[in-house]
């Protein structure tokens, strides 16, 4: 029996969402913040390519593309940010960057 | 066989988003999230994503890290610094976040007992089949993201540009 169980993929993705999150929170550095963004996403892409397999439709794989194609545009955006933060501020740590918050 | 390559890759995968969360150097982060991407390429290949295996290479591996890799370089950023959070949020975080994995985990497991993955199970996801859905069913979908990628690009020109006096 050497099939996998769905499940094992799900739990996956759910392993490497919680990893996602715990950088998102835990990091300092913007740009790594920024990874676990992306890191979050592409569990979600693994669970939505593990639900098109359960179910043996495409639409899964379909809603995954469209999750790529707005990370793509997503990672432009955020590092054109990044880009403007430094040249503003001369620094990538996210605690310097709270003017809004004071 | 599923099961040996399912375990080689999802183990892969785990190490290394440890590693992009635990290094301090963005570098060091970077090349474990190209790591990530490619175990979950052959992960996508394993369910029958095939078009996704090859766009997760070009599109993630291939354009995104290196825009990141790109902007490392350039602004380049050193190691990250003390953390100034106190020693309580990592006591509290960390247990919370396991817990979290857990109920994930448990839920999962209870809801999708029996459905099993073998290589070729699903053949409905060859480029044919995903370009036929996404010009069929998805058009307008697919005109939409156009129009968002065209705006992400001019926005992406605005910030970065240098200011002309």
């Amino acid at each position: 029996m050497s099939d996998v169980p769905i499940s094992w993929y799900l739990t996956l993705s759910a392993i490497l969402f919680v990893l996602g999150v715990a950088g998102f929170v835990f990091r300092r550095s913007i740009i790594t913040v920024f990874m676990s963004i992306e890191l979050m996403l592409n569990a979600v892409n693994l669970s939505f390519i593990a639900f098109s397999y359960q179910y043996q439709q495409v639409n899964g794989q379909l809603f995954a593309f469209f999750v790529m194609v707005v990370a793509a545009a997503e990672a432009a955006v955020g590092l054109a940010i990044i880009l403007t933060v430094f040249k503003n501020r001369q620094t990538l740590n996210i605690d310097e960057v709270s003017s809004m918050k004071d | 066989m599923e099961l040996v390559i399912f375990l080689i890759f999802a183990i892969f995968a785990v190490v290394c988003a440890i590693n992009v969360v635990v290094q301090t150097h963005p570098i060091s982060s970077a090349l474990s999230l190209v790591g990530v991407m490619g175990s979950l390429a052959v992960l996508y290949l394993q369910l029958g994503g095939e078009f996704l295996a090859g766009a997760q290479i070009i599109v993630y591996a291939g354009a995104i890290m290196v825009l990141f890799v790109f902007v490392i370089m350039l602004l380049n950023a050193g190691a990250e610094g003390k953390r100034g959070r106190s020693y309580m949020a990592s006591l509290l975080g960390v247990p919370l976040l396991v817990t979290l994995l857990g109920l994930l985990a448990y839920f999962v497991q209870r809801m999708f007992p029996g459905v099993r993955v073998h290589f070729g199970g699903f053949a409905g996801g060859t480029p044919r089949d995903v370009g036929l859905a996404l010009f069929t069913t998805y058009l307008l979908p697919f005109e939409i993201t156009s129009l968002l990628i065209l705006i992400a690009i001019i926005g992406a020109v605005v910030l970065a540009r240098k200011e002309l006096d």
